[in-house]
């Protein structure tokens, strides 16, 4: 009976691999991948054989040899000792974290400059669009010679920072801007650090929490919780405790400076004068910088060893590798009672300080010393990235909040809801769903325009491993291929990430 | 006549209207900068009364109506909602808001959010109703506009005729004293029309006050107690449906009358 409703059995010809549209987009597939891998055996044969004519083979050894060349900004360990592979690592955080940088600023400026580009003010928004249009129209190159050439010339000189120049230092005597960069504060980590992070941590944690229960609270039983102000006590409170208990505890903790040969209570500027040279031990963590910070304050020069316990220090210091030692009070006793060495406290003596402290940077010989150096070349870099990117991603925020239209936020007033609560609930979710795409690839774009750091000699990747590497070693098809393999990982992580979010809150249409 | 949506000879609902005053408007008048919108606007609004407002496009019946809930400010006179005084106090705003719903042209259905979330938003999140009753309340309201099986669709996944049943359904989730209409079916395809104006007869029924610009003048012989013509931004004329459209006074309304109804 199934033969009479069997439908006719199509004959096949050949000429409907071309012709017929089922069949065409697989030849055509079939044919540009043969193609493609003809081509990929080609290019890779071929330069397999002209290595090898060269006498060069194809390996990564390289990595492992020493790099020899000096990093001027870096945020691991690094001496030019080490390989060339920790140095293309030195080189991959600096672009991501330029990459970073300019992320997180971008979106602050482009949000910002986005909306008040819709302002009715007729200034600000004029003003926005002169930003948006001067900023997309401009080579991004241009944007960051300019900016590095800005920050250079238009900045003192350190030594303009000496007592008597034109320069000083701002908020509180802790940031310097110079022309070889931007010089801040330090944080170190002291007594209660990790108990704190630990804090922050739980206390982020615990505010997400109380918002969630919030929601359901109101859900469950219609009452509203105030959201904003509870969530930010809960994240910040509990920090702030910790802090000062822990400032307070080790805060009344006395640090003694011991020498040797010096009169009870002499001075250390008499002290070091009297020695003609200044050498000092400390056990490392506050101490060790509060002692450092003390000293630096008296226009001194001295050295400093540090060792990891107060046991150590007190030893070197017996040992004679230095003429001062800083204990905490309490623990002067082994020293005192030792009848080898004449032992007297000086008059100076600081206190343990907080979990966090921040080192200040302080005007040396020629540059300032200690704190962060953050380098004009990264600062010029992450700026002008940022501005160039944020006048795309204004536009693109403009575009996502225009799509949403005015009749969602009146219907939504037209129910009772207020305008922040419409934002949140209303306009936002629908708007993001407009921004988030092309704000991926702006992300993208930024990330691997900061390949331009080239520009201003700014020690990215691309610097390293890509360029100072590959010099020295002649391996620049294996470079070229790790470098390419690395941006090609970072773009693919982004957009994974972003695309995630995307596909959570796609808008469902019939 | 042009709409045959709603046969006019069915016999007007038997609804009461109170002596109570819904709302009052004396002397308003509106600019939009020099433009002068809305001139000497006097009307009273008596609870339970139905009224539709219609004339052509640009006089203004917009402008007015958006004005009793604030989605427009007024620059003279007063408006009282339910003896609430609109003025900019953001208090009295809220209060006023939360007893008038509104339906718009174009739906306005939020449409990152299903039918259900539409209907239980404002009522959790202004009215602080917790959520399981809120949306027990919304399949209440959804059941009444026939379409509780959609309850978890997404706006764009239903039919014109559809969303303004929702959009009526979820005002009616904030349980208002007045609904406003602003020609909610004059963006739909003739054959929607009836299914919408058919709920707002239903809610006409049950005694809601009602201001609705419309241009169906069946509805308004079937349900309202007083249609105002608008122009240029002043009322002209007001009338009980069967004076109006057998007796208009003014020329203008008999131009706009012989207009609308096409011959
Ligand atoms: N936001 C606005 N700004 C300026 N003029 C407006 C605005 N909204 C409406 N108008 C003008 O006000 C007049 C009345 O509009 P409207 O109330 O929408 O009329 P209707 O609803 O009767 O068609 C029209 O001439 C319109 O152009
Ligand atoms: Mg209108």
């Amino acid at each position: 009976m199934s033969a009479m409703t069997d439908p006719p059995r199509p004959s096949f010809r050949l000429s409907q691999l071309i012709y017929d549209t089922r069949y065409r987009s697989i030849t055509i597939q079939v044919v540009a991948l043969v193609l493609l891998c003809a081509a990929f055996w080609w290019l890779i044969d071929n330069t397999v054989e002209n290595l090898a004519v060269l006498g060069k083979d194809f390996d990564f050894g390289f990595l492992g040899d020493r790099a020899g060349y000096d990093i001027n900004q870096m945020l691991i360990p690094y001496d030019n000792s080490m390989s060339h592979g920790r140095a293309a690592l030195v080189g991959i955080l600096n672009t991501m974290l330029v990459a970073f940088l300019g992320c997180v600023t971008a979106t602050v400026i482009g949000v910002f400059a986005g909306v008040l580009r819709l302002s009715k003010n007729w200034v600000v928004s004029r003003l926005m669009a002169v930003y948006v249009e001067g900023f997309r129209n401009v080579p991004l190159l241009l944007w960051i010679v300019l900016i590095f050439a800005l920050m250079t010339e238009a900045t003192p000189q350190p030594r303009d920072f000496r007592e008597g120049g034109s320069a000083s230092m701002i908020l509180g005597d802790s940031v310097a801007i110079t022309n070889r960069g931007v010089f801040l504060p330090m944080p170190t980590w002291g007594d209660g650090a990790a108990v704190l992070g630990l804090v922050v941590v739980l206390s982020l944690i615990g505010a997400y929490l109380y918002r969630r229960h919030a929601r359901k609270v109101l859900y469950d039983s219609g009452r509203l919780l105030p959201m904003v102000w509870p969530a930010l006590a809960i994240a910040i409170v509990p920090a702030v405790v910790v802090y000062f208990a822990f400032a307070m505890s080790t805060g009344s903790a006395q640090v003694r400076l011991m020498a040797a040969d010096a009169t009870e209570g002499q001075s250390v500027a008499a002290y070091g004068e009297a020695q003609g040279s200044l050498s000092v031990c400390v056990p490392e963590g506050t101490i060790g910088l509060n002692v450092q910070r003390l000293l630096r304050g008296q226009d001194l020069r001295y050295s400093e060893s540090v060792f990891a316990t107060e046991a150590m220090a007190i030893d070197a210091f017996r040992n004679g590798d230095c003429n001062m030692v800083a204990v905490p009070a309490g623990m002067e006793q082994p020293l005192l009672g030792n009848p080898d060495i004449a032992v007297s406290a000086l008059s100076e003596s600081t206190t343990r300080g907080a979990p966090v402290q921040f080192e200040k940077p302080v005007l040396g010989g020629f540059n300032f010393e200690g704190g962060v150096q953050v380098r004009n070349s990264l600062l010029a870099l992450w700026l002008a990235l940022a501005l160039y990117t944020g006048a795309f991603i204004a536009e693109i925020v403009r575009a996502g909040i225009l799509a949403v239209s005015k009749g969602q936020s009146e219907a939504a007033f037209a129910l009772g809801m207020r305008p922040n609560r419409t934002m949140n609930l209303v306009i936002l979710p629908q708007a993001m769903r407009v921004i988030v795409p092309p704000l991926i690839s702006q992300f993208l774009n930024l990330t691997k325009n900061s390949s331009l750091a080239i520009a201003v000699g700014y020690m990215d990747v691309r610097a390293t491993l890509g360029g100072i590497s590959i010099n020295q070693t002649g391996r620049e098809l294996e470079g070229m291929l790790l470098l390419g393999m690395f941006y090609l990982a970072l773009s693919l992580v982004i957009s994974g990430a972003m695309n995630i979010y995307n596909n959570r809150s796609r808008l469902k249409e019939r | 006549m042009a709409d045959p949506a709603i046969d006019a000879n069915v016999t007007p609902p038997r609804m009461e209207v109170s002596e109570e005053i819904a709302v009052q408007i004396t002397d308003m008048n509106k600019w939009y900068g020099s433009f002068h919108v809305l001139r000497d606007i006097n009307l009273t609004v008596h609870r339970g009364e139905r009224i539709v407002i219609c004339g052509p496009s640009g006089s203004g019946k917009s402008t007015l109506i958006r004005c009793i809930n604030a989605l427009e400010e007024h620059q003279k006179g007063r408006i009282e909602v339910d003896g609430t005084l609109l003025s900019s106090d953001l208090k009295n705003i809220d209060k006023i808001r939360s007893e008038v719903g509104m339906c718009f042209q174009h739906f306005n259905l939020f449409p990152h959010l299903t039918i259900l979330e539409n209907c239980t938003l404002a009522p959790i999140w202004v009215r602080k109703t917790p959520k399981k009753e809120a949306e027990q309340a919304a399949m209440h309201f959804l059941e009444k506009v026939k379409i509780p099986d959609q309850a978890n669709k997404y706006p764009g996944q239903l039919s014109g005729g559809q969303q303004q049943r929702v959009a009526i359904a979820r005002s009616l989730c904030m349980k208002p004293r007045i609904m406003l209409f602003d020609e909610p079916t004059s963006a739909l395809d003739p054959e929607m029309i009836k299914e919408v104006l058919d709920t707002m007869i239903e809610l006409a029924e049950e005694g809601m006050t009602m201001l609705c610009v419309t241009h169906e003048m069946g509805f308004a012989q079937a349900v309202a107690n007083r249609v105002i013509f608008m122009d240029q931004g002043q009322i002209v004329e007001q009338n009980e449906p069967k004076e109006f459209f057998n007796n208009p006074k003014s020329d203008r309304t008999k131009l706009f009358l012989s207009q609308i109804l096409g011959h």
